[in-house]
């Protein structure tokens, strides 16, 4: 058996001291398998992209552990064992759109051919081929974060942490980029830690929800869609927001979200914490 | 599933300066203001009778700048030498300043308060000093003094570019584990860039300006500022004058070329971008 993508055990975070103290994460405990795609959901507040930047190594946790791929997260960030994408496309603007997403591959110099092909490839997954010469400036919301999911994907990572990729979108692209990102995932196959605002979003994407609370941040309940009916995520189609299965996932999320007793829920499969 | 196709077709994407979206009106009107107010000003002295000495008639200074043209062309030469020499290297004594203050933050304390000193003595006033150390035959003194008054709005718009790094692009070069130098390259030095060419526009015609008073205090003849003061000592107003328009004119060009350069640099740097 492989090592889970991410495994978080007792991680506290703590910002700031004394009387400012403010718990962004408490006694957080979480396993992402290798190939498993999981959402956090929570109000603002609940640490969720707080959980996403400690996996990244782009913060530190105050205590607990967090493993990636079996590697301390500092490591699998040395290692590039992730992409990562963010709600701001985080493009450079000064560069062409094959100039962004070959970026991460120059810096590990990975040579001028192979950066070519690779980002040819990359092109033709998100659908961007005729603007590998564009400047970001040139593209819409939505192609732009396309093009930082390719970025994200460049290196072929197995695993890919997404902070509100989509938050920034209006509904239409939103759920068009959603149909996207299945199949991307499907084809690549890499696990995803996806945070999100929306209910709908993460039900549809996730093979797990990860219900999370504010004050201190913790998870409250982890909704298996898959125990609703629903397909795994990566065999699923645009249709999976119609089925009976995608309506209770919901319903379970937003029981979970708004605090209603939980043992009603729990007989469906929801392992609550 | 359902992918739908996106409809934008491929646009034109070489690269472009906004010149193109000038409209006609905004040429026009200041020019419909130029030739109208040289008109009453022509007026005003004829009908006046206003000495040269006061103001000269424009078609006295036309004529002069049609006489002297290669004079005025000549000076504006050594004028502008002075200042091209003077803008390159304080532009690279601006931006290598501001980079070693914006990596080193105790040398960016330590220099706060010669800079704010700088910033506010007319540096134009070193010229007889520097004449005196460099000797008048030479015109490394007006260099010199070109130079620092470029340095400094340089270096302060360099510093403050080099601060404008987007937190997510910080998060991104951490998330790729790129080195110091890696980080400086592709994310520092790009985001700076319109900065330093800001801080180079506003310089440059301080540049020339610089050069021309310099020429006030000494040193060899043959520039504008030279050429300006010996007229009005003959008496010869409007040839004065007409070296004033020259200096205009030179001052103009280098405004209008680092602009330029400016709009080209910054060319995908619009807000709108991700």
């Amino acid at each position: 058996m492989n090592d889970p993508a991410i495994q978080a055990r007792g991680v506290h975070r703590v910002f700031g001291k004394g009387r400012k103290q403010v718990i962004a994460l408490s006694d957080v405990d979480l396993t992402v398998a290798d190939g498993e795609f999981v959402s956090l959901i929570g109000p603002s507040g609940c640490g969720k992209s707080t959980l996403l930047r400690l996996v990244a190594d782009l913060d530190a946790s105050t205590s607990g552990e967090i493993t990636v791929f079996g590697k301390t997260a500092r490591q699998a960030r040395i290692d590039q064992e992730y992409g990562i994408a963010f709600q701001q496309s985080g493009l450079l603007p000064w560069r062409t759109v094959a100039g962004n997403i070959e970026l991460p591959l120059k810096l590990h110099g990975v040579n001028a051919d192979e950066r070519r092909r690779r980002v040819a490839e990359l092109l033709e997954l998100v659908g961007l081929s005729d603007f590998a010469k564009s400047h970001p400036d040139q593209l819409s919301g939505g192609m732009q974060q396309r093009v930082a999911i390719a970025r994200a994907l460049a290196e072929s990572p197995r695993l890919l942490l997404m902070d509100e990729p989509f938050g920034a979108l209006d509904e239409i692209t939103r759920e068009r980029m959603q149909n996207e990102l299945v199949r991307i995932c499907a084809e690549t196959g890499a696990a995803v830690l996806f945070v999100t605002h929306s209910i709908p979003e993460a039900v549809f994407l996730s093979d797990r929800v990860v219900v999370m609370s504010p004050r201190p941040g913790r998870i409250t309940g982890i909704v298996d869609v898959r125990a609703d009916g629903m397909v795994p995520a990566h065999d699923r189609s645009a249709g999976a927001r119609d089925e009976e299965g995608f309506f209770r996932a919901v319903g379970e999320v937003r029981s979970l979200l708004h605090g209603t007793p939980e043992t009603a829920v729990t007989a469906r499969g929801v392992d609550t914490r | 599933m359902t992918t739908v196709a996106e409809v934008s077709p491929a646009k034109d994407t070489r690269a472009r300066l906004p010149i193109a979206d000038v409209r006609w009106s905004t040429v026009l009107a200041p020019l419909v203001v130029g030739v109208l107010a040289l008109a009453a000003w022509e007026w005003l002295v004829a009908s006046f009778d206003i000495e040269p000495f006061v103001l000269p008639a424009p078609s006295a200074i036309w004529e002069q700048i049609t006489l002297n043209a290669d004079s005025i062309v000549r000076g504006a030469s050594v004028t502008g030498r002075n200042a091209l020499i003077g803008t390159l290297f304080g532009a690279v004594i601006g931006v290598g300043g501001a980079m070693l203050a914006g990596t080193f933050r105790f040398l960016d304390q330590m220099a706060a308060p010669v800079v704010a000193a700088l910033a506010v003595i007319p540096i134009v006033a070193l010229a007889p000093v520097l004449y005196s150390m460099y000797g008048a035959a030479v015109d490394t003194g007006r260099i010199i003094v070109a130079g620092l008054s470029v340095s400094i709005p340089v270096y302060l718009n360099t510093l403050r570019g080099l601060r404008q790094v987007r937190a997510v692009h910080r998060d991104l070069m951490t998330a790729y584990a790129a080195g110091p130098f890696q980080v400086i390259r592709s994310v520092t030095l790009p985001t700076a860039t319109p900065y330093v060419f800001t801080g180079l526009r506003v310089a440059s015609s301080l540049a020339v300006i610089a050069a021309l008073i310099a020429e006030y205090f000494g040193g060899p003849i043959g520039g504008l500022g030279k050429s300006i003061t010996s007229s009005a000592a003959s008496s010869n107003y409007p040839l004065a004058w007409a070296y004033v328009t020259g200096a205009i004119v030179l001052g103009l060009l280098f405004y209008v070329v680092t602009l330029l350069v400016e709009l080209w640099f910054s060319r995908h740097h619009r807000p709108a971008a991700g």
